[in-house]
Formats: structure tokens, sequence, C-alpha cells
């Protein structure tokens, strides 16, 4: 699997939120919180990460999920695993 | 030199003769458990797509429930009592685990002296039932069988936790196997399977309250049930593009949604009874399909996908003739 930039990683989670939550991609910027700011509930989060592994090949199991609060923290996650 | 045993047959076929249903009169909506809890009606529709629910009061049960039910499907399958060899009801949540609910249903049905038991899959119980029915028939075991699938969880449920109260509810569903011929066999095989390791997902906390753990259960159920919907479709010979209707178990709407959409079967009628049916658990399955059935949207000859799912974790699914 290719090393995705954390651009790449940003604009991919961008399309991933716009589709599963109806945000604007544009909206999805790292500082974002996914609940306070994005209004996305937890199984919503369930469905990005299934989606994000998808893309990025990067797994987010249950357990990591509820710690990666903003944008930024699965961009690191995911930027981590490789 | 032992000679063998009797083999009962020729094998034929099997058909759901016809479908019954119960409902506990008492409606429950989300504002009512937002009086209760910290929760609103918007929360809940957007969460689980659940709008209303039936809760029974304490004069009925599962077995109680059974009886309403099956004894609609007897009625509508035209069979007499005594035409039934076999009673099987699928619970998860019956009050006392002896005697089993059974037996008490079939007495209480006027079927004398069938054979009787219960079958605990969870919420995929009830095809785990049909399957077993279907066997039954096919195998020369029973000649007709009565499979029901009823659910007291509110017994079960915390009514001070928000995360489950919403989701859960009471409720019957039934239907009469019988036998066919071979070429108008109207069961398709069961697909059925479990996953123990995951056990700690759904269970009784403090051995009293339904708890699951949300996002782990939709992760399962929304990346792989899906395969085991289309395997009983490819062991039944039937192509996505001619389902009438998906049946799966009625968890949560978003659920039910998720797998709908992995089908490949955009022309099929998707069962979204838990909008004012709540989650039955093994009654959900049966209760849709009867609900459906009555407004007209089951034409007789209907392939039905079914597909049920739940604590263990099990999962089984099937596809089904409409009668």
């Amino acid at each position: 699997m290719a090393q995705h930039t954390e651009q790449e990683i940003l604009a991919g989670l961008g399309e991933i939120v716009d589709e599963i939550a109806g945000v604007p991609a544009a909206e999805v910027t790292p500082d974002k919180s996914f609940v306070d700011d994005l209004d996305i509930d937890s199984l919503s989060m369930v469905e990005i990460a299934v989606a994000a592994q998808d893309k990025f090949g990067a797994e987010i199991p249950d357990d990591q999920l509820k710690d990666l609060k903003t944008v930024q923290d699965v961009i690191n996650f995911i930027q981590k695993q490789k | 030199m032992s000679t063998a045993l009797p083999v009962p047959g020729p094998l034929g076929g099997a058909r759901v003769l016809a479908f019954g249903e119960h409902q506990p009169a008492n409606v429950v909506t989300n504002d009512d458990l937002a009086q209760r809890v910290a929760t609103s009606d918007e929360w809940i529709r957007s969460r689980v797509g659940i709008e209303e629910r039936r809760i029974a009061d304490d004069t009925e049960s599962v077995e109680s429930m059974a009886v309403i039910a099956g004894g609609k499907a007897l009625a509508a399958s035209g069979l007499a009592p005594d035409d039934i060899d076999l009673v099987i009801v699928a619970t998860c949540t019956q009050r006392d685990q002896i005697p089993n609910a059974a037996a008490t249903v079939a007495a209480r049905l006027g079927i004398s002296a069938p054979g009787a038991f219960d079958v605990n899959a969870a919420c995929a119980g009830f095809c785990y039932a049909t399957g077993l029915a279907a066997d039954a028939v096919r195998g020369g075991s029973a000649r007709n069988v009565l499979v029901v699938g009823s659910e007291k969880l509110s017994d079960w449920v915390d009514w001070d936790d928000r995360s489950t109260c919403v989701i859960f509810a009471d409720g019957a569903g039934a239907a009469v196997v019988g036998a066919a011929p071979a070429e108008e066999n109207g069961v398709g095989p069961v697909v059925w399977g479990s996953s123990g390791e995951r056990a700690d997902k759904i269970y009784l906390r403090e051995n009293r309250y339904l708890y699951q753990e949300g996002q782990a259960v939709f992760r399962w159920t929304t990346t792989e049930l899906h395969r085991v919907a289309l395997q009983a479709l490819e062991r039944s010979g039937v192509d996505p593009s001619e389902l009438t209707a998906f049946v799966p178990h009625q968890a949560n709407l978003r659920i039910v949604e998720a797998i709908a959409r992995k089908l490949g079967a955009p022309q099929a009628l998707i069962a979204r009874d838990i909008v004012s049916a709540g989650n039955t658990s093994s009654a959900s399955i049966p209760l849709a399909i009867a609900r459906m059935g009555g407004r007209g949207e089951l034409p007789s000859g209907s392939t039905v996908l079914t597909l049920g799912f739940g604590a263990g974790l099990t999962y089984a699914a099937q596809v089904l003739r409409i009668p």
C-alpha cells in the first residue's frame, strides 16, 4: 500500500464524511471534532472507519475509534499504521 | 446381521402455508420515553429509526403472545390443530426456563401431544426454527409444523438506560410449515452460523438487563452479514433481481438499510417494520412478513429473503415463498 500524504488522507476523509453523513467535504478540516463540530454520531463513526479502511488500508478497531476525537486524530492514526 | 431402520420418505418439499402475528395493544411513543430518560423523538428516529413500539402489560407473556400469533397462522392455514405434529417456539426472553414455552403454547391451541421445543438463537431464532421445521417436514418427522417467534424483551430492559430502552419491544409472529411436492418447495436451504468468540458483544448485564456494544454490533452486521444473505440466495438459486422483498431482523433501521444496499436488489421491497414495531428479536421477521402481507405488499408466490442475526453471535438466512 502506497504511503498517503496528510493532504491525501484529509481529502479522502472529506469525501467519506460527505457521503456518509452529508457534511460538505470543505468543512472537514483537521481541527474539527467529529461529534461536537460535524455532528457525527457513534454509528456513523463506524461507517467512516470502515470506509477509511477500504480507502487507506488502515484498520481502525472500535476500541481505538472512541479515542479519535478530531479529524487530525484520524489522520495521525492512519499515518502511524503504515 | 442387523437390518437398516426405515428411512422416512420419499423426501419431498416444504412450504409455508400461512403466517400470523400479534402485537400488544399498548403503544409507547418516543415522546413517552423522553419523559422517562434523557432522549428525544428526533434522536431516536435518527439513530435507530423507530417512531413507536408495542410494550406488553403484566397479563401478557411470551407464551400468551405466541398463542395468539400461532392461532392466527393456524386458522389462516386451514389446518386443524391435530394436523400439527411439532411446535417450535423461538424465544430468548421467556421468564421461566422450565417448562418450555412450546408445550404450553401447543396445549392452549388445542394441539394434542405434538413434539414441542424451544429454540434460543436470539434474534436469529425464527430463521433457525423455520429451517428445522422444513427439515422435519422434508425428512418425514412431521406432517406440519407450527413455528413461532415470541419475545417479551421489555422484561429484560433497564428502563433507565436510554441506549437500550428505546430499541427493544414486544410481539410475536408465526408460520405454519407443511409438505409440498419437491418441485413446489417453498423453503430454501437455511444458511446458518455463529461467532461465539464475540459472545460478549450482546449479553445480559448483571444477568438481568440486555446490553450490547452498539458500535461492534453495527460493524459486524453492516460489514459481514450481506454475505450470509447472498449465500442463502445462491443456495436457493435465486438471483437478487428476482427478490420481491428483503426481510432482515428488524434490529435498527440503519442496519437494515446498510445491509440492503449491499444486496444488489434495488427492486426489492425492504422491510422497515421496525419503524412502528421496534426491535422484537426472534419475532421481528415473521411479524414484518405478516404485517407486510396484511397490507397487500407480498402477493402469493412472492420470493422473500430473510436474515436473522443477534446474540451469540448467531445468524441465519433463507429464502421463503409467500403462500
